[in-house]
C-alpha cells in the first residue's frame, strides 16, 4: 500500500498526458492541489485512516521519521504549486511545471520509503531529474540554464561518489539494503568499510549543500523561477541531503566518535559562514539561500550529538526549516511580482502596501531566530539542550552564539525589506491570493506548532526517538 | 588475467584520448570505443545482459545524442581554433603526468589489504528470479524514464515552436 | 590461492577505475566547453558501473551487481540526455559554448 504514494502522482501525470490537452490543461492544477491535501491529511491521521496491510511487492516501509517527511513534501508542494500558478503566465509552461511537480513528489516520496541503499540513489537520481528541468523552465533567462546547469555537475559529482561506495558496500556486505549493510559495517574498522562510509557521507555532503560543498546552492536557488525555488529550499535539498544523511549515519553507519566530530564541526562552520555570508548579500533570494545553508548546519551540528534528544531535534528541526523556509520564499515571490525585482536595495516599506506579506515573513524571520513561541524556538532549544547534555559545551555556547547572528540580520533585513521608508513603493499593491494562502497556512502552522508543542510533544517527538 | 590487463590499458588510452583531443567529435567517438572495450570487460567479468546493455545505450544512444548535440551547435572558426590550440596545450598537459604519476604511486603502494570473502549465496539461477527482489528500482526507473522524456520535450520543445512559426 | 588472486584482481581493476575517474573530473574541472564537461560527466559514470560490475563479481555476486550495473546504465543515460537537453538551451540562448561566457553568478 505504500507504494500507492509513488504511483498516484506518476498515474496523475500519466493521465493528465494521454487525454485531450484543452480540458486537462484546466484540470490538472486542481489535481495536484487535491492530491497533496488528501497526502497532507493521511500523514497527519495516519493511525485512524490507514488499514496497514501488507502487500509486499514491493520494498518500501513507513515509519514515523516516513510520516513526517512525507507530511512536509505535502505542504511543501503545495505551497509551490500556488505560487508557480501564480507566477508563471503561459498556460503550457503551467502544464509543464505541475507534471514536473507529480513526478518530482513522487521521487520524494520514494525517497523516504525505501529500506535498500541502490533503491535510495535511484529516487534520489529522480528528483534530481525533474528539479534541473524545473530550474530551466525559463529558458530565456539565461542565469536559469547556468544554475541548473551547476546544479547537474556537482548533482552528477555525488552521484557518482555514492554510487562507489554503495559499489564498495556490495563487495563488502553482500547486499544493498540496509539491513545487511548495517550489520556489516557497524563496528568494524576495515579498510573497505571505512572507504565506503567516507565516500557516501561526502556526497550526501555535496547533496545537502554543506560547507565546504554549498557551490551550487545559491545559484540554483537565486535563478530558479519563483515556484520552483520554493520547492528545491524547501523540500529537495532537505529531503535528498538531510533525510538521506539521517536516515544513513543513525540507522546504517552508527555513531563512532570521527562520524560524530566531522558532523559537529561541519555543523558549526556551516552555520557561522552561512550566517556571515547572508550579511553580504543584496539579492533576497541569495540571502535567503546562505540562511538556508546556516540552518541546515544547526540540523547537522544536531545530528552530530548521537542522542536520542538530539536526533529528534534534528528532525524537528527540519521540518520546521522546511516550514519557515518556504513561508520566507513564497514571500520573496510575491514581492517579487509585485515590485518586479530581487535586489534588496530597491525594497523598503512594502509592509504598508502588503500588510498580509509583511507580517507572515515577520513570523517567519522570527521562528528561524528562535524566537518564542514560535515554532523554531522550541527546536532550537531542544538542539541547545541535546547539546549541553552530551557534553559539547563550547559547541551549544557556539551555537546560541550563531541563532544571536541570525536574529541580528533577520531583524535588519525586515527592517529594510518591509518597514522603513516608503516613498518608491507607495504604489505597489497586495500580492494576488494565490501566493496568499500557502502564507496564511504556513504562518499559521508556524504559530500552531510553536504554540501547541507542549501537547505535540507525545505524539511528534515521542515516536521519532523511539525509532533509535 | 594479461587480457584484462591489456584491456584495462586500451580503456585508460581512450579515455586519455577523449580528454585530450581538440576536436569534439573525436572526443565523442573516442567515448564510443571506451563504451566497447568495457562492453570487453564485462563479458569477461560474468555480466552479459549488462555489457549488452551498454553496448546499445552508451555507444548508440548517447554517442547518437552527443553527435547531433555536436552538429546542431555552431563550430568555431580556423582562426580561433589555431588560439586555442596554445592555451589548451598549456591547460592540458597536466593529466597525463598525474595519471601515470598516480598509476606509478598506486601500482607500486603493494599494501592489499584482502577482500573480504563472503559466504557464497545460493546460486539464483535466472535473472527472473532476481527481478523479483529489485522491483522498487524497476519503479523508479520507470519514473525517471517519465521524468527525462518530459525533460527533453519541455527543453527542446519550444525552440522548434518558434522556428517553425 | 582463490583469495590472493581476487584481492590481486581487484585492485588491479581499482587502479585503472580510479585513473579514469580521475581522467573525468579533470576534464569537467578544466574544460572551456560544454559539452566536454558532459564528457567528463559520462567518462565518471563508465568508470563507476566498472567498479560496479567488478565489486560483484570479486564477492560472488555477479547476478545482483549486474542488475544494479543496468538500472545505473539506464538512469544516468537519462540524465545525460536532460542534460544535453540544457547545454542545446544554453546553445540557443547566448550563442556560443564557452564556459567563460556562462560566469555570472558567483557562488
Amino acid at each position: 500500500m505504500s507504494v500507492l504514494f509513488v504511483l498516484v502522482p506518476l498515474l496523475l501525470v500519466m493521465i493528465l498526458n494521454a487525454c485531450c490537452k484543452k480540458t486537462m490543461s484546466i484540470v490538472a492544477s486542481w489535481l495536484a492541489g487535491l492530491y497533496f491535501l488528501y497526502q497532507a491529511g493521511i500523514c497527519v491521521f495516519w493511525k485512524s485512516v490507514w488499514p496497514i496491510n501488507n502487500l509486499i511487492l514491493f520494498n518500501f516501509d513507513i515509519d514515523a521519521l516516513s510520516l513526517l517527511m512525507m507530511l512536509s513534501i505535502a505542504i511543501v508542494a503545495f505551497s509551490s504549486l500556488c505560487v508557480g500558478l501564480s507566477t508563471i503566465t503561459e498556460s503550457r509552461k503551467k502544464f509543464n511545471f505541475i507534471n514536473l511537480l507529480l513526478i518530482s513528489v513522487a521521487g520524494m516520496n520514494g525517497v523516504v520509503m525505501v529500506r535498500d541503499l541502490f533503491s535510495l540513489y535511484v529516487f534520489l537520481e529522480v528528483t534530481a531529474v525533474s528539479s534541473f528541468i524545473l530550474i530551466a523552465l525559463n529558458k530565456e533567462i539565461k542565469d536559469s540554464l547556468e544554475g541548473s546547469f551547476k546544479y547537474f555537475v556537482m548533482s552528477a559529482i555525488a552521484t557518482v561518489l555514492m554510487l562507489s561506495s554503495i559499489a564498495l558496500l556490495l563487495m563488502f556486505a553482500g547486499d544493498t539494503s540496509f539491513e545487511s549493510v548495517r550489520d556489516a559495517v557497524q563496528g568494524t574498522n576495515n579498510f573497505y568499510a571505512v572507504l565506503a562510509v567516507g565516500l557516501f557521507m561526502g556526497g550526501l555532503f555535496i547533496k545537502g549543500g554543506l560547507i565546504p560543498f554549498h557551490g551550487w546552492l545559491p545559484d540554483a536557488y537565486s535563478s530558479a523561477p519563483a515556484g520552483v525555488s520554493v520547492l528545491l529550499a524547501g523540500i529537495v535539498t532537505k529531503t535528498t541531503g538531510i533525510y538521506t544523511l539521517i536516515r544513513v549515519v543513525s540507522e546504517i553507519f552508527g555513531f563512532n566518535e570521527t562520524i560524530k566530530s566531522i558532523l559537529l564541526l561541519l555543523g558549526i562552520i556551516s552555520i557561522f559562514v552561512g550566517a556571515f555570508a547572508a550579511l553580504l548579500q543584496t539579492d533576497f533570494k541569495r540571502m535567503l539561500a546562505y540562511s538556508s545553508i546556516s540552518q541546515v548546519g544547526y540540523i547537522v551540528l544536531a545530528l552530530g550529538t548521537g542522542t536520542g534528544l538530539g536526533i529528534a531535534g534534528a528532525i524537528f528541526h527540519l521540518f520546521n526549516h522546511s516550514i519557515f523556509k518556504t513561508q520566507l520564499f513564497v514571500n520573496s515571490a510575491a514581492v517579487e511580482k509585485q515590485t518586479g525585482t530581487t535586489e534588496m536595495g530597491r525594497y523598503g516599506g512594502l509592509s504598508n502596501s502588503m500588510p498580509v506579506t509583511g507580517w507572515t515573513s515577520v513570523i517567519a524571520f522570527l521562528s528561524t531566530a528562535g524566537i518564542p513561541p514560535f515554532s523554531g524556538f522550541w527546536s532550537k532549544l531542544i538542539i541547545i539542550v541535546a547539546l549541553w547534555t552530551a557534553g559539547y559545551h563550547t559547541y551549544a555556547a557556539l551555537a546560541i552564539l550563531g541563532s544571536l547572528i541570525t536574529l541580528a540580520y533577520f531583524l535588519y533585513m525586515q527592517r529594510r525589506v518591509f518597514f522603513g521608508k516608503s516613498d518608491k513603493n507607495s504604489g505597489i499593491k497586495e500580492a494576488s491570493i494565490g501566493l496568499l494562502i500557502p502564507a496564511i497556512i504556513l504562518a499559521l502552522i508556524t504559530i500552531g506548532v510553536g504554540v501547541f508543542f507542549p501537547y505535540l510533544v507525545d505524539t511528534i517527538i515521542v515516536p521519532i526517538s523511539s525509532i533509535f | 588475467m594479461n587480457i584484462d590487463l591489456l584491456l584495462l590499458t586500451i580503456l585508460l588510452a581512450c579515455s586519455l584520448w577523449a580528454v585530450l583531443t581538440r576536436s569534439l567529435l573525436m572526443s565523442a567517438i573516442a567515448l564510443a570505443s571506451v563504451s566497447i572495450i568495457l562492453t570487453l570487460l564485462m563479458f569477461r567479468l560474468d555480466a552479459p545482459i549488462a555489457a549488452v546493455f551498454e553496448l546499445s545505450v552508451c555507444a548508440g544512444l548517447i554517442t547518437v545524442i552527443f553527435v547531433s548535440t555536436i552538429s546542431l551547435t555552431k563550430p568555431i572558426t580556423r582562426v580561433e581554433l589555431k588560439q586555442q590550440t596554445k592555451a589548451r596545450i598549456k591547460r592540458y598537459w597536466y593529466l597525463p603526468v598525474i595519471v601515470f604519476a598516480l598509476a606509478g604511486l598506486l601500482g607500486f603502494f603493494m599494501v592489499f589489504p584482502e577482500v573480504p570473502s563472503l559466504a557464497a549465496l545460493p546460486d539464483l539461477d535466472v535473472k527472473d528470479v532476481l527481478w523479483k527482489l529489485r522491483q522498487t528500482d524497476i519503479l523508479g526507473q520507470i519514473v525517471i524514464i517519465l521524468a527525462g522524456v518530459f525533460g527533453v520535450v519541455v527543453l527542446l520543445k519550444e525552440k522548434m515552436n518558434h522556428d517553425g512559426e | 590461492m582463490m583469495v590472493n588472486d581476487s584481492s590481486t584482481l581487484f585492485w588491479v581493476f581499482g587502479i585503472f577505475v580510479v585513473l579514469v575517474a580521475v581522467c573525468g573530473f579533470y576534464c569537467i574541472i578544466v574544460t572551456r566547453n560544454f559539452i566536454r564537461t558532459l564528457i567528463g560527466v559520462e567518462l565518471l559514470t563508465k568508470a563507476v558501473t566498472l567498479l560496479i560490475v567488478v565489486c560483484g563479481y570479486v564477492s560472488g555476486r555477479a547476478v545482483i551487481s549486474q542488475s544494479l550495473a543496468i538500472t545505473v546504465i539506464v538512469v544516468e543515460d537519462v540524465i545525460i540526455a536532460v542534460a544535453a537537453g540544457i547545454v542545446f538551451g544554453i546553445f540557443k540562448n547566448i550563442g556560443s559554448l564557452n564556459v567563460t561566457k556562462m560566469r555570472n553568478l558567483k557562488g
